[in-house]
C-alpha cells in the first residue's frame, strides 16, 4: 500500500478540527464515539497535575490568545499557598476585528473546549473554572451550557471525577460587549463583576487573579490545544510546527478573498501559499491584486504586499510566529491571535486605519490618560485626512501622538492602537500625502495599488 | 521591618525599607527628584498607575537582576529592589513622555483658568507649567459636558475632569459603600452622578480636596475669592463626629472665614492629624463652620514660598508699630471715611464668606 504523503502534506495536519464537520459532533454521544474525552481519561487518570504542566511545557504550545506566550510557563508560574482556591478562566472574549476562530472552535466542537478545560482545570488545581465569553455570542452560551450538562451527567464534571477526588464545575459568563474585557486582568475585574478596567500589573494574575486568588488565564484556542497536547504527547506535538511555532494555529481569514473562514495551518506553509492555494483562501476576489494584509487581527502591524510575501532580506515569509515578526516593526508584523484581514488593490489604507483608530478610541476603557486622550486624537486627525481636511503637518502630528502612547499605558489596548497607526505611515506614507494633496479626488477614488506590490528595496543607510 | 534597600535615583543614593514604591522613595529625597503625581493619592488604596505623569526609567533592576526595564514604569505603583537605578529628570525619555502625558492631559480640558476656583492651587497648572508645550497642537473642539449640583455644597464641572479617580477612591472607601462612579468609556467616561447618592455620607466633602484639578468644587466657596487672596490658617475645633480629625485649614481674609479645608501637605495630599486621625474632615466642618468662633486658631499656614498662595504671605511678619495713637496723646483716629459704605464693590450688609451659596453677580450690586 502507497502512502500518499502529498496528500498529507497538502491537507495538513489537523489536530482541531478534524472532526468539525462530523454530523452531530456538538453532542456528547458523538463526540465520545470520535475519540473524545480521551485526554481527560488519559490525564485523570494516569497522569498527576505536575507531568501535564511538564508534558504542555515540552509541546512548546504558546498561547493563542495573541501574545503567543509558552503556555506551559505560564501555568508553572501559578502560585500555590495553602488553603487558597486557584481558579482557571477561559478567554473566550474573542473581539479583536479580524479574529473568529474561538468562535468557531465553540460553535462547532463545544466539547473539545469542555475537554481541555477539565484536563487544564485538573493540571492547575482549578475546582472552579470560568468560561468568560464575548455577549455578542449570545447562541454559544447555550451551546456551551448543553455542552457542560452533557459532560457532567457522563461523570466528566461535578465531584469526584472518574474516581480521583477530583472536582471540577465550570461556569459560563457572558460579558457586555466591550473589546478591552478581553484583556486578562480588565475580565477578571469584569467576571468580578465591576468595571472591566484592566488593573496594574504586577501583580499578575498567577499570583493575584480572580478574587485575589491565583489564577490562569488562557485563550479558547490554546486550552483546545492542550486535548491533542495530552493525546499525542508533548514531544510529538512539538515535532508539528517549525522552531518556536509548534502544533498547528488557526487563522481566521477575511477581506478579499476568495474563500473567507477559520482554517487549521501547521504554521510551515508560506503566507503567498495560504493566500493563493484553494486549499485556504482560494486567491484574491475578483481577479484583483493584492495591496496589503494585516496578518494577526487588528492590533498587529499591516504590511503592504511586498513585504508581506518576503521578509525585507528578500526570503520567503512563513505563517508562524517567527517569520511573521522577522524584520521587527520595521518591516514586519506578528501572528497575533491569527485574524488575517486581506485588502485588495481597491482598498483605501487610509479610510481602512480610520476604522481602526475609530474602533480603539471606541474601546479604550479611559483609565490611562495616554490611551484614552491619544486614541481620540488619533481619531479626529484621521478623520481629517479620511474626509479631505487634512494638513501635511498630522501625519508628523499622528506620528507623535502613536509615539507618546506606546509604552506608556497600563494595557497593551494603548499599543495596539498605535501599531495600526505607525505601520500605516511608515508603509503607505506616499497614499497619505496623496489624500492631503488631492483632497477632492481622494472623495471620489482610490490610491490604488501604487508600488506597494513592486520587490522590496531594502535600503539600508 | 527587614534590612533597608538601597536605591538610586537621579544619581542620589537613598535606603529604604522594602516594600517602599519609587515614588516614595524619591520623596523621600525630595525636590525636583520626586515624579509629579496626578492621580496617586497615599491615603487612598489603589489610587495611581492612571495618569501616567510619574513614569520613570528604571535602568538597573536590581543588584541580582540588573538589566533595566524595557518600558518606563509608574513610580507610584512599582517597587523598589535593593540596588534598583532609577532615572526621573535625569532622563530624556521620561522628559518626552512625562511632556506628552501632560499635552494628552490638556487637549481635553478647558483651560478656563481665569474663572476656575481651582486656580492657584491647580496641580495641572502646576504639571503644564513644568512640563508643558506653550502652544496647543490640538485643532479640535474639546469635549464638553454639563456642570452637575452633587447635592447643595458640591459642583462637579466634568470638563475639567483629568479622570484620576481619587474622588471615586474617596466615595468607594469613605462613604457606605459604592463600587464605582464612573460612566462610559475612552473619552467619553466620566465621573458620573453615581456619587450624587453618596453625598447623605458625612466625608463626602473630601472629594473636593483631593480633585487636582477644579472638577469638584466647594459650592459655599464658589466665585467668592481667588485663594492668593485668602490666607490659609491652621485651626481646630472639637468636632463630635468620632471619624473627623477637626482639624482644617481656613481660607480667611480679614476675619472672615471663606473656606475650609483638610491640611494638605506638600504632596498635595491630607496630613494625618495629630491625635493620629487620618487627616479627613467631616461635612459639617468644612460647609458649616464658617466662623471664626467656631475655630481654635493654631496660627498661620506655613505655604511654600513658590506658592502663588504665598504672594498674601505673612509668617514672620513684623508689623510696624501704630503711629497714630503715640501722636494723637493716646485718643483714636477719628474715622473720616468709611470704605465700605462709599465703595462700589459690594453691598456692605452682605458678607460674602457667610453666603451660603456660590456668590452672584446680584450680590455685588449696590
Ligand atoms: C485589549 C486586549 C484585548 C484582548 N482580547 C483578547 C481576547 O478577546 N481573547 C483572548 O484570548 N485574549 C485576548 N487578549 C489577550 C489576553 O490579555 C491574554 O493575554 C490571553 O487571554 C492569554 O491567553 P493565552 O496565553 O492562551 O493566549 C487581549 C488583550 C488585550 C490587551
Ligand atoms: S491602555 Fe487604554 S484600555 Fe488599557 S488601561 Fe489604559 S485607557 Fe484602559
Ligand atoms: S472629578 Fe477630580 S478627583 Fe474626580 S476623577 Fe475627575 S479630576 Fe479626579
Ligand atoms: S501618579 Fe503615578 S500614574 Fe498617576
Amino acid at each position: 500500500m502507497f502512502l500518499n504523503f502529498d496528500f498529507i502534506y497538502d491537507m495538513g495536519v489537523k489536530l482541531l478540527l478534524e472532526k468539525a464537520h462530523v454530523e452531530g459532533i456538538k453532542n456528547y454521544d458523538v463526540y465520545r464515539r470520535e475519540g473524545g474525552y480521551r485526554s481527560a481519561e488519559k490525564a485523570l487518570k494516569t497522569m498527576s497535575p505536575d507531568t501535564i504542566v511538564e508534558e504542555v511545557k515540552k509541546s512548546g504550545l504558546r498561547g493563542r490568545g495573541g501574545a503567543g506566550f509558552p503556555a506551559g510557563m505560564k501555568w508553572s508560574f501559578i502560585a500555590k499557598p495553602e488553603g487558597v482556591p486557584r481558579h482557571l478562566v477561559c478567554n473566550a472574549d474573542e473581539s479583536e476585528p479580524g479574529t473568529f476562530k474561538d468562535r468557531y472552535l465553540m460553535e462547532y466542537l463545544p466539547h473539545l473546549l469542555i475537554e481541555g478545560l477539565i484536563v487544564s482545570s485538573f493540571a492547575l488545581g482549578s475546582n472552579d473554572t470560568y468560561i468568560y465569553i464575548r455577549g455578542e455570542y449570545a447562541w454559544i452560551v447555550d451551546i456551551l451550557e448543553q455542552a457542560i450538562t452533557e459532560a457532567k451527567n457522563n461523570g466528566w464534571l461535578g465531584k469526584n471525577i472518574l474516581g480521583t477526588g477530583f472536582d471540577c464545575n465550570i461556569h459560563v459568563q457572558r460579558g457586555a460587549g466591550a473589546y478591552i474585557c478581553g484583556e486578562e486582568t480588565a475580565l477578571l475585574e469584569s467576571l468580578e463583576g465591576k468595571r472591566g478596567n484592566p488593573r496594574i500589573k504586577p501583580p499578575f494574575p498567577a499570583v493575584k487573579g480572580l478574587w485575589q486568588r491565583p489564577t490562569v488565564v488562557n485563550n479558547v484556542e490554546t486550552l483546545c490545544a492542550v486535548v491533542p497536547v495530552i493525546n499525542m504527547g508533548g514531544e510529538e506535538y512539538a515535532k508539528i510546527g517549525v522552531g518556536r511555532s509548534t502544533g498547528t494555529k488557526l487563522i481566521s481569514a477575511c477581506g478579499n478573498i476568495n474563500k473567507p473562514g477559520v482554517y487549521e495551518i501547521d504554521m510551515t506553509i508560506s503566507v503567498e501559499e495560504f493566500i493563493y492555494s484553494d486549499e485556504y483562501c482560494g486567491g484574491i476576489a475578483n481577479g484583483k491584486r493584492l495591496k496589503a494584509c494585516i496578518p494577526g487581527g487588528s492590533s498587529v502591524p499591516i504590511l503592504p504586499a511586498n513585504l508581506l510575501l518576503k521578509t525585507a532580506k528578500g526570503e520567503t515569509r512563513y505563517m508562524n510566529y517567527e517569520s511573521l515578526a522577522d524584520g521587527g516593526f520595521a518591516t514586519g508584523s506578528m501572528l497575533g491571535s491569527g485574524g488575517f484581514i486581506v485588502l485588495d488593490e481597491d482598498q483605501c489604507i487610509v479610510r481602512h486605519t480610520l476604522s481602526l483608530t475609530r474602533f480603539y478610541r471606541h474601546e479604550s476603557c479611559g483609565q490611562c490618560s495616554p490611551c484614552r486622550e491619544g486614541t481620540h486624537w488619533m481619531d479626529r486627525i484621521m478623520r481629517n485626512i479620511e474626509y479631505g481636511k487634512g494638513k501635511m503637518s498630522d501625519i508628523d502630528l499622528l506620528w507623535e501622538v502613536q509615539g507618546n502612547i506606546e509604552g506608556n499605558t497600563i494595557c497593551p489596548l494603548g499599543d495596539a492602537a498605535a501599531w495600526p497607526v505607525a505601520a500605516a505611515i511608515r508603509h503607505f506614507r506616499d497614499e497619505f500625502e496623496w489624500h492631503i494633496t488631492n483632497p477632492d479626488e481622494a472623495q471620489k477614488r482610490n490610491f490604488g495599488l501604487a508600488h506597494y506590490a513592486d520587490p522590496f528595496l531594502n535600503i539600508t543607510a | 521591618m527587614g534590612d533597608l534597600v538601597k536605591v538610586i535615583i537621579d544619581n542620589i543614593e537613598i535606603m529604604v525599607p522594602p516594600g517602599t514604591t519609587i515614588l516614595h522613595a524619591a520623596r523621600m529625597i525630595g525636590g525636583e527628584v520626586a515624579p509629579p503625581t496626578m492621580c496617586y493619592y497615599s491615603k487612598l488604596e489603589d489610587s495611581g498607575g492612571k495618569c501616567r505623569t510619574c513614569l520613570v526609567e528604571v535602568s538597573k533592576g536590581s543588584e541580582k537582576d540588573p538589566r533595566p526595564m524595557p518600558k518606563l514604569v509608574a513610580s507610584c505603583r512599582t517597587g523598589v529592589m535593593d540596588g534598583m537605578e532609577v532615572k526621573n529628570i535625569t532622563s530624556e525619555r521620561v522628559l518626552k513622555a512625562r511632556e506628552g502625558v501632560t499635552e494628552f492631559l490638556l487637549i481635553n480640558h478647558p483651560i478656563d483658568c481665569p474663572v476656575c476656583d481651582q486656580a492657584g492651587e491647580c496641580y495641572l497648572q502646576d504639571l503644564s507649567y513644568a512640563h508643558g508645550k506653550d502652544k496647543s497642537r490640538f485643532d479640535f473642539q474639546k469635549r464638553v459636558f454639563k456642570k452637575i449640583d452633587l447635592g447643595d455644597k458640591i459642583q462637579l464641572h466634568m470638563t475639567r475632569c483629568i479622570m484620576c479617580y481619587r474622588c471615586v477612591f474617596v466615595a468607594d472607601q469613605l462613604t457606605e459603600k459604592r463600587e464605582h462612579g464612573v460612566l462610559d468609556r475612552g473619552d467619553a467616561s466620566q465621573i458620573a452622578t453615581y456619587i450624587e447618592k453618596s453625598l447623605q455620607n458625612d466625608f463626602i466633602g473630601n472629594v473636593i480636596d483631593v480633585c487636582p484639578v477644579g472638577a469638584l468644587t466647594d459650592k459655599t466657596y464658589r466665585f467668592k475669592n481667588r485663594v492668593w487672596f485668602t490666607k490659609p490658617v491652621d485651626a481646630h475645633r472639637d468636632c463630635t463626629n468620632p471619624k473627623c480629625c477637626g482639624e482644617v485649614r481656613l481660607w480667611m481674609r480679614g476675619d472672615e472665614v471663606y473656606r475650609v479645608t483638610g491640611r494638605i501637605d506638600e504632596w498635595g495630599e491630607v496630613k494625618d492629624a495629630s491625635n493620629g486621625k487620618p487627616g479627613w474632615i467631616c461635612n459639617e466642618c468644612r460647609f458649616e463652620k464658617k466662623r471664626v468662633s467656631d475655630w481654635v486658631i493654631e496660627g498661620p499656614t506655613n505655604v511654600n514660598r513658590h506658592s502663588v498662595i504665598s504672594q498674601g504671605h505673612y509668617v514672620g511678619l513684623q508689623k510696624p508699630q501704630e503711629p497714630l495713637p503715640k501722636v494723637l496723646h493716646g485718643r483714636d483716629p477719628k474715622i473720616l471715611l468709611d470704605i465700605h459704605d462709599v465703595s462700589g464693590v459690594n453691598k456692605p450688609n452682605i458678607h460674602l464668606s457667610e453666603l451660603k451659596r456660590p456668590a452672584h453677580s446680584t450680590d455685588f450690586e449696590k
